[in-house]
């Protein structure tokens, strides 16, 4: 079962990050993340079969960071929608050096 | 050391006076603090109009050694100068007295070994340790009244020399600071001490030299004189750090109790006395480092009396004459310092013969007499040579003052009617005896002294050493050495020769100057003439108590022929330089038949006498005219006028390339080149471009930063996994 279970999480995970890396679009990059954040949820659900229940009191806190931080990251790309018109990540340069 | 202090437990002067020693340099140094302090009030400026400016009716030679200026013929009298005339001269006349209590202590204790009275730890560090102490001993003492004294009378001849000098606290604060290092330097009990004094007076001897800073050339003149010092300084540090690495010690004490086991006549032991007589070279102008003494002249007369006659330049006699027992170890060493010293006093005389300047004639005759001491100093004679550097502080001492009050009368005259004439310059006085009696008589004593007429103090001086030379080519060590190839005793039967040569000359030379200054008409002008005067008895007392010293000073050593009372210093100095002098003539006195001596005393009498009267039969001071008037000199005269070209030649062989170099590859090589460029501005660039190349990293594309911090994870993962 736990094989399984890991195997799903790092197809998951790299899906995710592949998607963050090719993506342009700043909402389908933050789902990307999302699902990457999942992905280590459920390798921490797995994991507790093994080491005790710490792996689901952590998936429960990574829960709460994650809805935290969606509706932050939410709020920004609002923010930057109102700003330039666009979430396409390929016209917000505002980081460069 | 455990024996040493034992002994010093019960030295003959522990407990006496000699343990306020500390005072006598101290006394200069507080001297120097309040005359510095004060220094930095601003001068009162007086105008001429002004009823408080009665000095202004006696002249400020003081401003203008070189030739009169315009722009200063105005009174400008220091605000606290009373209490800067107070303070200068009376600290050194308390130190001249503690240090004259604590010798008259010394007569009676017969104290073999020195007192060292140690202050506070210096350096201690590794092998290394070194207290700040001093040293009295007979050699000591000696020096240290000569400074204190000698040094007391030119002070207060300054007070009347320097009265309206705008400069004038700074003047005794520097004069003041000179003799705090000057008896720190005769008073030290190790090298690095007397080091530490040798650096100091080359310091003062800068400043003062360069007194009046305003003039180019003065301040240029300074600044030779502290370079060349350098390179014999360098001599001196590398002497000591020989010292050092072969014996661990570096006091006097322990230096002269050790020397031996340098090994006589070895290589080391004669390195270190060639690198000493270096630093003695540079301190005490010997060739080739002597060209900077008579540019020093730029500085105030009673500087030059003080540093550049009587006692700064004798510190190389002094170290030599301390060093003894290292010096008598090497005959290589010694014989370098007598011929050195025997071409210097011979050179330095021919040049002295066609000077016009009189402060050039007496800073050329410095030179040459610093030479004769070098040559008893050199030839283990080192009583001798002190005896010579103590009658020479009277006499030329007297001579530098003498030869200021004239140019104090000078300067006055040309002052009066404003002239231009240079004041300094002895075509442009004679007849002088008329208006300066005192000064006439007082000088022409000093110029006999010098000269070698008996029974004045030079003639004793310079006969113990033209005897001790003489004395010294047969059954000596360094008759038995060999110099260069060149058997010893012939090369001190030269050095002979060239002494007598030298004391010709000196006659010649003194009496020239004595000729043109004081007899024959008047050159200085008709309107001049009537403000010639003698100088205030403030600057004449000074003079008569040196010209007694320079009449008796004799005295201190009579030759021994004469008896009981005889060769007292010689007998004082015994217990610091009795057994080195002993070493160089196998164990027992030099000696010469009476016969012999006689002989040798009617030669140099004779000679001095022949030179004295060839100089009065052949120069006629009425057919001279004054400066601006006269003709140039041809041929050996004008090289002699030109000192030899010397000067030039140093400039075109060292001076100029010197410059050459540092500007080609010095600064334009290595500092704009090297250090600018490549260094500090291509480390600059280098960095530019790495922040450029960075820059071009940091598109604002978050999906770059992305890429970059995954294929960064990957490889930590790889490199983890790998391992």
């Amino acid at each position: 079962m736990i094989p399984e279970a890991l195997a799903l999480s790092a197809v998951l995970f790299t899906i995710g990050a592949i998607g963050v890396l090719t993506r342009r679009n700043a909402i389908l990059i933050f789902m990307c993340v999302e699902l990457m954040l999942n992905a280590v949820n459920l390798t921490f659900v797995a994991l507790s079969k093994l080491y005790g229940v710490t792996g689901q009191v952590f998936v429960v806190f990574v829960m709460t960071v994650a809805a935290a931080e969606a509706a932050v990251g939410l709020a920004i790309i609002i923010a930057i929608f109102r700003h330039g018109q666009t979430v396409n990540l390929k016209n917000i340069n505002l980081l460069k050096g | 050391m455990l024996l040493q202090e034992a002994a010093g437990a019960a030295h003959p002067l522990s407990g006496t006076l000699a343990e306020w020693i500390w005072l006598v340099p101290a006394l200069p140094f507080l001297g120097f603090v309040v005359n510095g302090l004060l220094s930095l009030v601003p001068a009162t400026h007086l105008g001429p109009a002004d009823p408080s400016a009665a000095g202004h009716e006696h002249g400020q030679a003081g401003h203008e050694d070189r030739g009169a200026h315009d722009d200063h013929h105005h009174v400008t009298r220091h605000r606290n100068a009373g209490i800067v005339s107070l303070v200068g001269p009376a600290v050194l006349g308390l130190a001249f007295a503690l240090t004259a209590a604590i010798f008259i202590g010394m007569l009676g204790a017969h104290a073999e070994a020195p007192f060292v009275r140690t202050l506070f730890p210096w350096i201690v560090t590794g092998d290394l340790t070194l207290n700040a102490a001093l040293q009295v001993d007979q050699l000591s003492i000696v020096m240290t009244m000569v400074v204190t004294g000698v040094g007391f009378l030119i002070h207060v001849f300054s007070v009347g020399y320097m009265q309206d000098d705008p400069g004038y606290p700074r003047y005794f604060a520097y004069l003041n600071l000179f003799v705090f290092f000057m008896l720190v330097l005769v008073l030290g009990a190790s090298y690095p001490v007397m080091f530490v004094g040798w650096e100091g007076v080359g310091l003062c001897s800068y400043l003062l030299i360069g007194f009046w800073f305003t003039d180019k050339a003065n301040a240029d003149a300074g600044k030779k004189a502290f370079v060349m010092n350098r390179i014999g300084d360098f001599g001196f540090l590398v002497a000591m750090f020989l010292l050092f690495a072969n014996l661990g010690t570096l006091d006097f004490a322990a230096v002269s109790g050790r020397a031996a086991e340098l090994g006589e006549g070895g290589a080391v032991i004669t390195a270190i006395g060639l690198f000493f007589f270096l630093g003695c070279a540079g301190k005490s102008a010997q060739i080739p480092l002597y060209t900077w003494l008579p540019d020093a002249m730029a500085g105030p007369t009673p500087v030059s009396a003080l540093i550049h006659a009587a006692t700064m330049v004798t510190a190389g006699v002094y170290l030599v004459a301390r060093s003894a027992a290292i010096f008598s170890l090497t005959p290589v060493a010694s014989l370098t310092v007598a011929l050195v010293g025997a071409i210097t006093a011979l050179f330095a005389a021919t040049i002295g013969l066609k000077q016009w300047d009189i402060k050039k004639v007496l800073a050329y005759s410095t030179v040459s007499q610093l030479g004769y001491m070098f040559i008893g100093v050199g030839v283990g004679a080192y009583s001798a040579g002190v005896f010579h550097l103590v009658t020479h502080a009277f006499f030329k001492a007297l001579l530098f003052l003498g030869s200021g009050s004239v140019i104090f009368a000078m300067h006055r005259a040309f002052h009066h009617t404003g002239s231009h004439a240079d004041a300094q310059d002895m075509r442009n006085m004679g007849g002088l005896r008329r208006f300066m009696p005192w000064t006439f008589g007082l000088m022409w004593i000093a110029t006999l002294a010098i000269a070698g007429i008996p029974p004045l103090s030079g003639f004793f001086s310079k006969d113990e050493i033209l005897a001790s030379v003489f004395a010294r080519t047969s059954h000596s060590t360094l008759a038995e050495a060999s110099w260069a190839g060149i058997p010893g005793s012939a090369l001190l039967m030269l050095i002979y020769v060239l002494g007598l040569a030298a004391a010709l000359l000196t006659a010649v030379y003194m009496t020239r100057m004595m000729l043109y200054t004081f007899h024959g008409p008047n050159r200085s002008g008709d309107a001049e003439r009537s403000h010639l005067a003698e100088a205030p008895w403030i600057m004449t007392i000074p003079l008569a108590v040196l010209g007694v010293l320079s009449a008796t000073g004799g005295l201190i050593n009579l030759p021994a022929f004469l008896g009981a009372p005889a060769q007292k210093l010689h007998h004082w100095l015994e217990p610091v330089t009795g057994a080195a002098s002993m070493h160089i003539t196998h164990g027992e006195e030099a000696h010469l038949a009476l016969g012999t001596e006689m002989a040798l005393i009617a030669l140099a009498v004779a000679i001095a006498v022949a030179g004295m009267a060839y100089a009065y039969a052949r120069l006629k001071p009425a057919a001279l005219v004054p400066k601006d008037q006269s003709p140039a000199a041809h041929g050996i005269e004008r090289v002699l006028e030109h000192k030899y070209y010397v000067d030039e030649i140093y400039d075109r062989t060292i001076v100029r390339p010197v410059v050459a170099l540092s500007r080609r590859v010095l600064w334009r090589g290595m500092d704009t080149g090297l250090i600018d460029g490549l260094f500090v501005n291509g480390s600059a660039y280098f960095m530019r471009s790495l922040g450029w190349m960075g820059a071009r990293l940091q598109s604002g594309q978050v999906g770059t930063y992305a890429w970059v911090l995954v294929i960064g994870v990957l490889a930590v993962l790889g490199a983890f996994s790998l391992s």
